[in-house]
């Protein structure tokens, strides 16, 4: 099995060559994104802080991206506790209707909103981008949620109503925060989905560009390309940083309800 | 009868539960599903409607004309430019999810067959991180990658391996399986994964104490069992990639060019949402049939696993 082992150690390899790259042409003291490296500058990163149309693409994003996490994992919330705790008609085709866009090609959702927005009068604006995102980032917090509360022991919340609890408190009091971990992993993962998202903030973001819709306007110029590395270095790191918090949490999630120590995001 | 329970009694008839999982449970099931359903029917259904319509109208510059016709479909079969760049997708497409899906099945049976259980978790987390990265900074480092002074000509030239830069990996559709194929990857390393976790490794043993070798117990025990898994990684992988718009614009060239590329020049260059729609709508169909296609053939491997 030994070269099995070399196979996955190659196979890493490729998947973070790209990522691997990224620091390496930020750090580059030349304006060609290409070998040899010329050496070390910081000049990119300073060059960051001095582009307004940037910070308001920032500002921008993180606003759409905070929204959408919290609608869709209030959603996220609903789907995937009617999903495990109850028994009805239908329940799979319901289900399958708002996980469907985990499947669709993402243009096809994009183009189905602008069509619907535009005719209904709707100007586009950073709102529209949330209402598209929260469609593409429900079916990633149901998923988290679902494992979340899959493993959550019935008896429990019962136990409490028997104690005198109502339906609503008991749930406050002992179901939520067993699943508090899973709520935040869905929060972070919904908030860097939607922070990364390109295609639907493409068509739906109006005059107000995303960070992603900015970026893409900037890779037609050469000249603009270092700096695109170093902020590319820092979306990495931020998301690395990201996901392992949510990484963190989905584990404790799981630890706490005695669930064993395989799963992942999906 | 007062009128509350008269609005109240439709609304649970309604419903038409059978007995068995309890009326009051139903209506509480439907009740917290309800605002994710209501979200997808009214933002996604609804859209995904309104562009089958749209797709018999017709524009005329500024102007919507709604009387219905099949001109778009027509223009979209007589134009060979659109069935040319169907076709092309689906070909990429194909490529891609069978390219991802053989290097995938690798590393998804290595991490769960040789990966001790506590390491798990740590390996499929890695494999995840770069999937969570900036898609279009991913797309875009892969041109420099695989570009003329690219990464990957100068290393294989300064290590004497080619005299010339190769050409053939960037601004065509090999270009475009690459960069689509590592995009996708974690797509397709997550459920045969996740298959291959679920097979019960006392089979294996059966299959060896039953005179089977490593390699007939693999062929005749674990791989159809993986199946499922399998199956699920070639669609969710095929059929967002059908629709990539990013890769073939970046590294795709003129003769890279995908169908999305196609839709997204009628909607926001030509202004002709309607053209635009009967693409997507051909575009959904012919997803829909080949994975229908797909998932019959594979129909033994699916059966009773539900």
């Amino acid at each position: 099995m030994r070269s099995l082992r070399v196979y996955a150690i190659l196979y890493l390899a490729f998947l973070y060559a790209p990522i691997a790259l990224l620091p390496l042409f930020a750090f580059n003291d030349g304006t060609v994104i290409a070998f040899p490296l010329k050496g070390f500058t910081l000049e990119w990163f300073h060059e960051l802080l001095t582009i307004p149309a940037l910070h308001a693409s920032v500002m921008n994003s993180l606003m759409i991206a905070v929204s959408a996490a919290i609608v869709a994992t209030l959603l996220g919330i609903c789907a995937a506790r009617a999903g495990t705790r109850y028994a009805f008609p239908g329940k799979k085709g319901i289900l399958g209707l708002v996980m469907l866009p985990l499947v669709l090609p993402e243009i096809i959702v994009a183009v189905a909103l602008l069509v619907v927005l535009l005719q209904l009068g709707f100007s586009l604006g950073a709102w529209t981008v949330v209402l598209g995102h929260v469609l593409i980032c429900t079916p990633f917090s149901i998923a988290i949620l679902n494992s979340a509360f899959q493993s959550l022991d019935r008896s429990l919340e019962e136990a409490a109503i028997d104690l005198g609890e109502t339906r609503w408190s008991s749930f406050r009091l002992v179901t939520l925060p067993l699943v508090m971990p899973g709520i935040i992993s869905s929060l972070l993962i919904a908030f860097t989905i939607s922070l990364d998202e390109f295609i639907i903030a493409f068509f739906l973001t109006g005059t107000e560009p995303t960070l992603p819709v900015y970026l893409w306007s900037q890779l037609r110029f050469p000249q603009k390309l270092p700096v695109i590395m170093a902020l590319g270095t820092l979306l990495v790191l931020a998301s690395i940083l990201l996901l392992t918090v949510a990484e963190y949490f989905r584990r404790r999630g799981a630890a706490r309800t005695g669930q064993s120590e395989t799963g992942a995001f999906l | 009868m007062s009128e509350t329970s008269a609005a109240q009694a439709p609304a649970q008839s309604d419903r038409a539960a059978p007995p068995r999982p309890g009326l009051a449970e139903a209506a509480q099931g439907y009740l917290l599903v309800a605002p994710p359903f209501l979200y997808a029917l009214l933002l996604l259904a609804a859209p995904l409607a309104a562009i089958a319509l749209f797709s018999f109208w017709t524009q005329d510059y500024l102007t919507l004309d709604t009387t219905f016709t099949l001109k778009n479909y027509r223009d979209a079969f007589s134009e060979p430019l659109y069935g040319q760049l169907l076709l092309r997708s689906l070909l990429i497409s194909g490529a891609v999810t069978a390219a991802t899906v053989l290097t995938a099945f690798p590393i998804a049976y290595y991490v769960s067959f040789h990966v001790p259980p506590a390491r798990k978790a740590m390996w499929i987390f890695m494999i995840t991180i770069p999937f969570w990265t900036s898609y279009l900074i991913r797309v875009f480092l892969w041109k420099v990658i695989l570009g003329y002074n690219g990464v990957f000509n100068t290393t294989l030239q300064t290590l004497g391996v080619i005299d010339e830069p190769l050409t053939f990996i960037l601004y065509n559709a090999n270009a475009v399986v690459i960069t689509l194929a590592h995009a996708y990857a974690p797509f397709a390393i997550l459920p045969i994964y996740v298959a291959l976790e679920k097979i019960d490794r006392s089979l294996l043993e059966a299959g060896r104490d039953l005179g089977e070798n490593h390699l007939t117990t693999f062929w005749r025990v674990t791989l159809p069992l993986a199946m499922p898994g399998v199956v699920a990684a070639v669609l969710i992988v095929f059929i967002p990639t059908v629709g990539d718009y990013v890769t073939p614009r970046l590294v795709g060239g003129p003769n890279g060019l995908m169908i999305a590329n196609m839709i997204q020049t009628q909607f926001l260059k030509l202004n002709n949402a309607p053209m635009g729609a009967a693409l997507a709508v051909l575009t959904m169909a012919m997803v829909t049939a080949v994975a229908l296609i797909f998932l019959f053939l594979n129909r033994k491997f699916l059966r009773g696993r539900q």
